[in-house]
């Protein structure tokens, strides 16, 4: 599944991880996430993410 | 300087640093000096809104000694853990056994992992409040202004927003208001504040600045961490910061080069004439003599960058190469861009340029420039030309 990267500061969101702290259970693809979700590492929000 | 009163019980104690000249490291050269902001509220509760550099706590305890005793310290707010606004914590903790610290939970853990103290913690999110009395503070989270930690505090009843790192300015001075102090200076710095801290953060800058003005606040004073307290017509560095976020430019340009024997500093001169007779302001620096902290706030409004070389080893040379590393970090967006350079034998710098160039996300917009040696007339004028169809591309 396609990995994404935060622009701020460089945090890959893998989907086979998600990011369970922030409620995104592993297997979520980045489409799926809701827009409210922000980058664990910055806070950053998910329109700051692009493609790796 | 003592404590001054800047709002109806509300308390500049912060500290000046007359003689800070390289900022965080060698990153950033502070030519004025800075300050560091920690703001006392005496209401029924006392909190205090941000400490200082650590050589500076002394200082700090002995201003809020002038308002209060400082074991009457209910709060301490941290607004943002970075060492310059965090130092002071660990001696003033010390005296004020009953005082709370309050910030983010990403503060709250960046704070352990620089001082390792179990202070007692509330965490706080956009939205949360403390009432001290007549007056309350409440908290708007700022990630990435410039920390993921970042948080703003704002008092409804002073009208007053204390932003911490943003709108702020390495500036010493003996006075607090950006009123008092001469505007060239003033804004000079802000610039350079933003440019070289938060260029590369302006799309979330732009969008917490619409989630501010969404709020509503009433903002008669806005009292960031470094430098001077802006009180007359507050939102115009809310404004500037808006324009600066949408990376807006202007026909100028920025030659930054590095040379050996000249021969490319020639190249710069004659370029920088191009650039000027085509009616385009064009500012020219030697990176390894230059302010990089000035070069930069030069290049944030400036819609040209040219970047120049001798070749060296077949690369470019040090302090050009982590020039450009450094701007790859600003991410420039809506630039022009291109390289010059002289070499002796095969080229290879305005090669090295381009790359560095196209890393940072910038396109190379006109094709380089590259003469053998030292160049002759003919070489010269077509610098002079280059520099004339830059500065046209310019407009």
């Amino acid at each position: 599944m396609q990995k994404y990267r935060c622009t701020i500061c460089n945090y890959i969101y893998d989907p086979a991880i998600g990011d369970p702290d922030g409620g995104i259970a592993a297997g979520t693809p980045f489409e799926k996430i809701p827009d409210s979700w922000v980058c664990p590492v910055c806070g950053a929000a998910k329109a700051d993410f692009e493609k790796v | 300087m003592s404590s001054i009163e800047i709002k109806p019980q509300v308390y500049w104690v912060g500290a000046v640093d007359w003689a800070v000249r390289a900022f965080h490291g060698h990153t950033y050269t502070t030519q004025r000096g800075t300050t560091y902001n920690s703001y006392l509220i005496r209401d029924e509760k006392i909190a205090l809104v941000d400490t200082v550099y650590r050589p500076f706590a002394r200082e700090m305890i002995e201003h809020i000694s002038t308002v209060v005793d400082p074991a009457k310290i209910d709060y301490v707010i941290a607004n943002h853990v970075e060492i310059d606004h965090s130092g002071g914590l660990p001696m003033l903790m010390k005296l004020c056994p009953k005082a709370k610290v309050v910030g983010t939970q990403k503060c709250r853990d960046g704070l352990f992992k620089h001082y390792y103290e179990n202070w007692d913690f509330q965490i706080v999110k956009t939205g949360d409040s403390i009432k001290l009395g007549k007056r309350t503070l409440k908290f708007i989270e700022a990630p990435m202004i410039h920390w993921p930690d970042s948080m703003f505090t704002y008092c409804p009843e002073e009208q007053l927003l204390m932003p911490n790192d943003a709108f702020g300015q390495h500036l010493a001075s003996s006075e607090r208001f950006a009123d008092q102090v001469d505007q060239c200076a003033l804004w000079e710095e802000a610039k350079k504040y933003y440019a070289n801290i938060l260029w590369p953060l302006g799309t979330v800058i732009s969008r917490k600045i619409e989630e501010v003005v969404k709020m509503n606040l009433e903002v008669s004073v806005i009292a960031p961490s470094h430098g001077l307290i802006w009180r007359r017509n507050p939102m115009q560095i809310v404004q500037q910061y808006a324009a600066w976020a949408k990376q807006e430019t202007s026909a100028a340009a920025v030659i930054v080069y590095e040379t050996m024997w000249k021969a490319t500093e020639k190249m710069a001169r004659r370029i920088a004439e191009g650039i000027s007779d085509a009616g385009v302001p064009v500012k020219v620096y030697n990176i390894a003599e230059a302010d990089r902290t000035e070069v930069i706030a030069d290049m944030l409004q400036a819609k040209g960058f040219l970047f120049g070389s001798s070749t060296h080893d077949n690369d470019m040379l040090p302090a050009i190469a982590g020039f450009l590393e450094l701007v790859k970090g600003f991410k420039p967006r809506n630039r022009l861009v291109s390289a010059f350079g002289s070499y002796g034998w095969a080229g290879g710098a305005v090669k090295e340029i381009e790359e560095a160039v196209k890393e940072a996300g910038m396109e190379v917009s006109l094709p380089p420039l590259s003469f053998r040696f030292v160049p002759d007339q003919t070489e010269l004028q077509k610098c002079f030309l280059f520099g004339r169809s830059f500065g046209e591309l310019l407009k």
